[in-house]
């Protein structure tokens, strides 16, 4: 049993920087829990604080029931898993997984037997005499998981540990880390900033933007009923594209057409809103089923650039839309302007990003004719971004 | 390129050569006049036309209790040494709080251990003397030894603050997260990787307080705590009208060979890169 408690957790650092505001989080025993955000969201610290290498400002943080706000990292039975492995250098790979049950004074055959049986799992044994310097990346980070499991801790706390690792291994490593949790069923804190392996590692993930809680759910529930428009544009990949809807008199007016508004979950009251749909929804008009048809809106469109994945096609084009304005969507409209280069966009244009079958003929620089499925569209409040309707 | 690369590499060479030179001279000059039969010593020859070994002889003859040498010789190396443990012991400790610290008036201390640092040691003799005899440490081992720390400390607390930047603090927070305490994360994390530094440190503070005259003259009146530099200031010829030239001339060379020693055997400690690998990049 090791359940994580945050009730109210606070950190405010000497300089006056508020890094986690008021964060209440429960993780139950056994379960995955993802912290994702962009850099400098207060993920970090608040995984620091769980492992008491930052004080807690104010607010209550308890391990199987009991406040541990004062207690030493050494009396908390936690394993770390730092982003950078933090190894000993001076210590083979042995030695480094040894460390901590060394320090524990368990005996020396019980620690041998631990190391060997977590470097097995690890595909480690034939590296055990070498020394940190003389390993690979992906080695490295398995020594540095390796050392948080032989100690059988109550929890795990995993700080971005697959960011250094090429886009191969990483993969590669996501995969042994989800084998890893559901073998151990200890419970896992991870941290990232990537939100696919968010997606694809926990039972649960919280989102975090500026010290502040944003949604904690499922996978599946964030992707499909995200909270507000950061949650929105954060999760997916593509990012969800947005523009400026108007909703009068029953009818939603978006800049790719007009749709019955009755068919709009959230759409109840007149007013502007913003309007979010997912690359996903999109499809080229010539392809898609009648029957699919039926609950979407045809548009033309020019094709900007097309992206060829072979098993996707990504089309870019954009709408006229008035600008949109939310600091929720400030950061990560600048990030995906660097990832998409979507720079030669004029004023009152928004870029949207479609994914097609790859049979698609839609050619760049020409007009096509797009679908997109209106019954999943997501409304967001036009001054708060929260979502709207369920 | 070939032979640019050759005309590079003798350019160099030329260059140490001189160096060496420059450096060695005296050195082989001493040795020299060491080994020069007591008649000869002053014959003007660069190499001796007879080698002798009286010279040598002279520093231990007497034994323990009657060698003008001997016992400034255990005086030297005792108080070098304690001096060396007690400052390496004292600096690692404040360069550890200073290294990863915030607290108030550690600007203070560090400029504060600058400034001993640059004082000019003989104005603190006078005093010293006085305070000394009025205290009881004239002509002890202590009275040697807290002086030299004076000196030594600040120089030994910058060398290793330095040391102890370059580690990865991480490496600190992931000892503490496998259950050391901050002691313990010190003692067999940060300290065997700041090691070079360490032995850097402890060279430098036994070089400064093995070949220290000026407090070793002014604070000591006896065999009791006289190190062999102001030792060799009374070292007395054969008879009253003989100058010792020699005799100060062997024991010169032999107080260099502990220090030839104390670097050769720290050196192979400081091994450069010995932090590679603990941190990606």
């Amino acid at each position: 049993m090791s359940e994580i408690v945050l009730d109210g957790v606070t950190k405010v650092f000497d300089d006056g920087y508020e890094a986690v505001k008021d964060m209440n989080l429960d993780i139950g025993d056994g379960e995955f829990m993802i912290l994702v955000g962009p850099s400098g969201c207060g993920k970090s610290t608040a995984l620091r604080m769980i492992a008491g290498l930052e004080d807690i400002s104010s607010g209550e943080l308890k391990i199987d029931d009991e406040v541990v706000n004062d207690r030493s990292p050494k009396d908390r039975d936690i394993a770390m898993v730092f982003q950078n492995y933090a190894l000993y250098p001076h210590m083979t790979v042995r030695e480094n997984m040894g460390f901590a049950l060394k320090l524990a004074k368990v005996d020396k055959e019980e620690i041998d037997r631990k190391v060997s049986d977590a470097a097995a799992t690890l595909d480690l044994t034939k590296h055990l005499d070498r020394r940190p310097a003389n390993l690979s990346g992906g080695q490295r980070q398995r020594v540095a998981m390796g050392r948080a499991i032989v100690r059988d801790p109550k929890v795990f706390l995993m700080d971005e540990p697959l960011s250094n690792l090429d886009a191969k291994l990483r993969v590669q490593m996501r995969t042994e880390v989800a084998r890893l949790q559901s073998d151990l069923k200890t419970t896992m804190v991870y941290v990232t900033h990537d939100q696919t392996e968010a997606m694809t590692l926990g039972d649960r993930v919280a989102v975090m933007r500026a010290g502040v809680l944003q949604q904690v759910g499922s996978p599946g529930d964030l992707y499909s009923r995200p909270r507000n428009l950061f949650v929105a544009g954060f999760i997916g990949s593509p990012a969800m594209n947005f523009m400026i809807g108007q909703i009068d008199g029953g009818k939603l007016k978006l800049p790719i057409g007009e749709v019955d508004a009755a068919g709009v979950a959230g759409a109840e009251h007149d007013g502007r809103v913003i309007v979010g749909i997912r690359p996903q929804n999109f499809e080229d008009a010539t392809i898609v089923g009648e029957a699919k048809e039926e609950r979407g809106i045809i548009f033309e469109a020019d094709i900007d650039l097309l992206e060829s994945l072979g098993s996707d096609l990504y089309a870019y084009f954009h709408v006229e839309t008035e600008g949109i304005q939310s600091d929720q969507l400030a950061d990560l409209v600048a990030s995906r302007l660097e990832e998409t280069g979507a720079a030669g966009l004029r004023e009152g244009q928004e870029q949207v990003v479609a994914r097609l079958e790859p049979t698609s003929e839609v050619r760049r620089g020409q007009k096509a004719q797009l679908w997109a499925d209106t019954a999943k569209l997501h409304l967001f409040d036009a001054e708060s971004g929260e979502r709207l309707g369920e | 390129m070939e032979r640019r690369d050759t005309r590079d590499y003798a350019v160099w060479s030329i260059a140490i050569a001189l160096v060496l030179l420059f450096a060695l001279i005296p050195v082989v000059w001493l040795l020299s006049i060491s080994l020069k039969p007591p008649s000869e010593v002053t014959d003007g020859r660069f190499i001796p036309a007879s080698f002798s070994l009286d010279n040598y002889k002279s520093l231990f003859e007497g034994g323990f209790s009657n060698s003008p040498f001997i016992k400034p010789l255990i005086n030297s190396i005792l108080i070098a040494l304690i001096t060396t443990v007690i400052a390496i012991t004292l600096a690692s400790f404040t360069a550890y709080a200073i290294a990863r610290l915030e607290f108030p008036g550690k600007r203070l201390i560090l400029a504060g251990a600058l400034a001993i640092a640059m004082f000019p040691p003989i104005s603190t003799v006078g005093p010293l003397f006085d305070m000394w005899r009025a205290l009881g440490l004239y002509d002890t081992y202590p009275g040697l030894i807290i002086p030299y720390l004076t000196f030594s400390l600040p120089l030994a607390i910058y060398v290793l603050v330095a040391f102890f930047r370059e580690i990865p603090w991480d490496l600190e927070e992931a000892a503490q997260v496998d259950g050391a305490t901050p002691f313990q994360a010190f003692r067999k994390v940060i300290l065997p990787l700041a090691a070079p530094g360490v032995f850097t440190a402890a060279i430098l503070v036994f070089i400064f307080a093995w070949n220290d005259f000026v407090f070793s003259i002014s604070l000591t009146s006896s065999d009791a705590s006289r190190t062999v530099p102001a030792a060799l200031a009374f070292f007395t010829g054969e008879s009253s009208f003989t100058e010792p030239t020699g005799s100060i001339a062997a024991a010169a060379i032999v107080v260099t060979i502990p220090i030839i020693v104390f670097v050769l055997f720290f050196q192979r400690r400081i091994v450069a890169g010995l932090t590679a690998g603990a941190v990606k990049g």
